[in-house]
């Protein structure tokens, strides 16, 4: 049975359908990633996943049971956890206790603040700043390190490399990979193509908000995603001159 | 001689005005919302107070009603009156970090908290008028308020040493919640961005009325301290914001420590205006408050509040 | 030549952008009708003592719309007009006794000294914001009606009243301050309409709706709010000039009391915020309860403040909020309208 199962999910902002029927399944220990473009519907996608934002039609199922209508706030207790788009970890708590607050929902699993701690050593050296005066790639480290102490039975992660640099998103996806190899199951927005697949078993393509792609990560060549990506289709044109 | 005693009546009346500010600081700190029935609210804690007393119970066990009374109020009024006020700001997604203004062009919108607690003021006051007159009253402490500690050639009032140390004690006691507990650290988060706070398993909803619950505690204790030691009328509830608000600013948003300091600053303007013209106390420290608005808007201690 | 042809794209007129339109003309010529009734026909219709009720009325009117500008276009709620009501009944008195103009210059002369106290008295508020802006104001109003009350020349305690009228006819008197009431209420409401539909007044709606993105576009946002305010609070003390001319006097409790700031608030709230209707409708409603309700004595408050509540909750847009959403008597909206696609196209040559 997957662990995540989402079907004809169609997510609207007033009039505006973001996601139009998407359909995706995740097994236990999978890593899929989504890509597309701005727009195409990624972020609205893991909103529903996680239940800030709630989808007009469709099912999301965890473990086979429907969490499609369960507020944000049930929905990680259940096991789902995300890692939002621009980290928004909480400015006035320090590095620990931004880290603490992934304690709250009390769920228990190999995660623990040690585990955290030993995954992304440079946060540890500043567990008692301020999370407001962290930089990004840190602030990043941070909001991870916050999700997997929910100890999640899926893993959201929401543009990862948004707004950092190649470097600091190479060290970030270093701990993904780690991460992920410890059997977590993950799905992982992103539009960095070359770290994406580098992370993911399969691989799920969007473009105005439907699925145009589905293939393993394995020997996926990029001019198919980027094809994807951008809405090109390569079959040929109908010749006007024929009568 | 009688400087210095204004002196220490100000202080201590300092205690008093920090105890009624802990609540308003902490409700503006959560959830931004500034409650114009915080006033009015602690003169209503008082009248329950004195009609306990006047049933007979005795003043402690009158304070150890009102006050749990209060929190579930608080509770209730967050949930049924503040929540769906804020739930107009910026349209249903207060689960955004950036203060998205999606005002509506035609409605109270963002200006709904406020209205709201304004409505609650204008009609919690003139129903305590109706059911109690604008007499003036005061609890009877059998002789507490009136008992003196010398010191020196001062006497200082029993009542008043006890309201500072109780507001000294209940500002430690809300940091050491805020800073030390899990729900304290709730709370802090959900300040700091509501939405987050709910992807970490905070319910949004019910934490401001934990806060909001936790708020009316300290003002139900602050306004028995209010009328223990003063005549009271629904009408002073009017006064009471003003002082708690003035006491928050003085201090400097963002600091409770600092409402102590707020308090003790007002009391003094207040105490050392009353000897200079005993009219104009109040209006002493009305101006005082204008001129740290002017000079130092950040107040005494200011801390930089995360936006 | 064969080859595919780009299509030919059709030509596309603009959108046309109107205000107004024949909703507006017909409310407009309802408005004026009710105008005339109230200037021609009322008058010699009803007591005297209604018509210094009706005076009230019109006095609510100005509040209303004033305390809306500040909160309705310029996003400012302020719980301390009372003030500059306080002002403009003082500077009254003042103007009309002490100085001897005439009771109309006195007037709109107080609404002056309104704005001037307003402009230095923004320089301080403005360092506040949100809710404490709103307690602020409060202070404000609490350190007038004290220092008022300190002052001997004004009255102490007991206030003043009004000598300018000794000698006069009361009816004369009535009839007077009724009409100069009903062209007052009549010139701030058209001013306010004026306002809003020009350049400023979509710089105001700019700056409401987004201060940042109305700096970026130039929108001078500090100057803006600055002029609400100070104009908002001239309005105030034209009201405030107005009630002491009728009431023939003013006492620092009464004039300076938060029961007006409450009294706007629901007329704004209920009426509807943020247009100019709104206020017309509260205040009226504002008046028929309180002459209805008068007998209740204080509970008319607990009813009032109640119902402003349930209305923030319920119905934030206000009574007007529930005429049809195009429907306006006062023209502010644009409409924009757009022409037919497609309307003329050349065809298609190929080949």
């Amino acid at each position: 049975m997957s662990v995540l199962e989402v079907a004809g999910l169609e997510v609207r902002y007033g009039d505006l359908t973001a996601v139009d029927g998407v359909a995706l399944s995740l097994a236990e220990g999978e890593t899929l990633a989504v890509l597309g473009a701005n727009g195409a519907g990624k972020s609205t996608l893991l909103a529903a996943l996680a239940g800030t934002h709630l989808p007009a039609s469709g099912q999301v199922l965890l473990d086979g049971e429907p969490v499609t209508r369960l507020p944000a706030h049930r929905r990680v207790r259940r096991g789902i956890a995300l890692v939002p788009e621009g980290r928004r970890i909480f400015g006035s708590l320090s590095v620990e206790e931004n880290l603490l607050m992934g304690r709250f929902p009390k769920r228990d699993g190999p995660w623990d603040l040690r585990a955290v701690y030993d995954m992304f050593p440079l946060v540890a050296e500043m567990k008692d700043r301020r999370g407001g005066v962290l930089s990004g790639g840190q602030q990043q480290a941070v909001a991870i390190g916050r999700a997997l102490l929910a100890n999640p039975r899926v893993l959201l992660l929401d543009e990862v490399s948004l707004g950092l640099a190649p470097t600091v998103v190479a060290q970030l996806y270093d701990a993904v990979r780690r991460i992920t190899a410890e059997g977590t199951t993950a799905l992982v927005v992103e539009q960095d193509l070359d770290q994406a697949l580098s992370v993911a078993d399969r691989v799920q393509c969007l473009l105005g908000g439907r699925t145009v792609l589905e293939a393993p990560a394995a020997g996926l060549d990029r001019d198919t995603v980027a094809d994807a990506y951008f809405g090109i289709t390569r079959s040929p044109r109908p010749d006007p001159t024929e009568a | 001689m009688d400087w210095l005693n204004a002196g220490v009546q100000g202080v201590l009346l300092g205690g008093q005005y920090a105890l009624l500010a802990c609540g308003l600081s902490l409700i503006f700190g959560v959830m931004r919302i500034v409650n114009l029935a915080h006033g009015v609210l602690a003169v209503l804690a008082a009248y329950l107070s004195l009609v306990l007393v006047q049933r007979g119970l005795p003043l402690w066990l009158a304070v150890v009603v009102v006050v749990p009374v209060f929190a579930a109020l608080g509770y209730a009024m967050q949930r049924g009156l503040f929540n769906p006020a804020l739930a107009q700001v910026g349209g249903s997604d207060r689960s955004t970090s950036r203060s998205a203004s999606r005002s509506a062009s035609r409605s109270a919108g963002e200006l709904a908290p406020l209205l709201v607690s304004f409505g609650v003021a204008v009609a919690l006051t003139n129903l305590l008028q109706e059911v109690f007159s604008a007499d003036t009253r005061k609890i009877p402490t059998g002789g507490l308020a009136s008992a003196g500690v010398p010191l020196g050639e001062l006497s200082v009032g029993v009542l008043p040493l006890i309201t500072l140390a109780v507001a000294v004690a209940v500002i430690a006691l809300v940091q050491l919640f805020l800073a030390r507990t899990a729900t304290g650290r709730a709370m802090r988060a959900v300040a700091d961005d509501a939405g987050a706070a709910a992807m970490m398993g905070v319910d949004p909803k019910h934490m401001y009325a934990v806060a909001t619950a936790l708020a009316f505690a300290t003002l139900a204790l602050a306004g028995v301290f209010v009328g223990m030691s003063t005549q009271f009328s629904p009408g002073y509830g009017e006064l009471v914001l003003l002082f708690a608000f003035e006491a928050v600013i003085i201090g400097g948003l963002g600091s409770l420590w600092g409402t102590l300091a707020g308090g003790v600053v007002l009391g003094l303007a207040q105490t050392i205006g009353a000897q200079i013209d005993p009219q104009s106390g109040v209006l002493a420290g009305h101006l005082v408050f204008l001129a740290v608005l002017v000079v130092r808007p950040g107040g005494l201690m200011p801390r930089s509040v995360p936006a | 030549m064969t080859g595919p042809t780009p299509p030919a794209t059709p030509p596309t007129t603009a959108p046309t952008v109107t205000r107004g339109g024949r909703g507006s003309w017909a409310g407009g010529g309802a408005m004026l009708l009710v105008v005339v009734l109230l200037a021609a026909v009322v008058p010699y219709a009803v007591t005297l003592g209604a018509l210094s009720s009706l005076v009230m009325l019109f006095a609510l009117v100005i509040l209303g719309t004033t305390w809306n500008l500040l909160a309705g276009y310029g996003g400012m709620v302020s719980v301390g007009q009372q003030a500059y009501v306080g002002v403009g009944g003082y500077a009254l008195i003042q103007l009309a006794d002490a100085v001897g103009a005439p009771p109309w210059a006195a007037v709109l002369a107080a609404g002056l000294v309104g704005a001037a106290i307003a402009l230095p008295t923004s320089y301080l508020v403005f360092r506040l914001a949100g809710g404490y802006f709103a307690i602020g104001t409060w202070v404000v109003a609490e350190v007038f009606r004290l220092v008022t009350m300190q002052i001997d020349g004004l009255g102490g305690g007991a206030g003043l009243s009004l000598s300018a009228f000794r000698g006069t006819d009361p009816v004369e008197r009535v009839a007077f301050v009724y009409w100069f009431a009903l062209a007052l209420m009549v010139a701030v409401v058209l001013g306010t309409c004026l306002l809003m539909r020009s350049r400023v007044g979509l710089g105001l709606t700019a700056i409401r709706d987004d201060r940042v993105a109305a700096s970026s576009l130039g929108v001078a946002v500090d100057r803006g709010r600055r002029l609400v305010y100070v104009a908002g609070s001239a309005g105030a003390a034209l009201a405030g000039a107005l009630i002491a001319l009728s009431t023939l006097g003013v006492t620092p409790g009464s004039i300076y009391s938060v029961n007006w700031t409450a009294a706007m608030i629901f007329i704004v709230v209920v009426g509807g915020i943020g247009t100019i209707e709104g206020p017309i409708v509260g205040a009226v409603l504002y008046w028929v309860l309180q002459q209805a309700l008068a007998p209740l004595g204080t509970w008319y408050l607990v009813v009032l403040g109640a119902v402003a509540v349930a209305v923030v909750l319920l119905a934030p847009r206000g009574l007007w909020g529930l005429a049809p959403a195009r429907f306006e008597l006062f023209p502010l909206t644009h409409h924009v309208r757009r022409p037919a696609v497609g309307a003329t196209a050349p065809p298609v040559t190929g080949r």
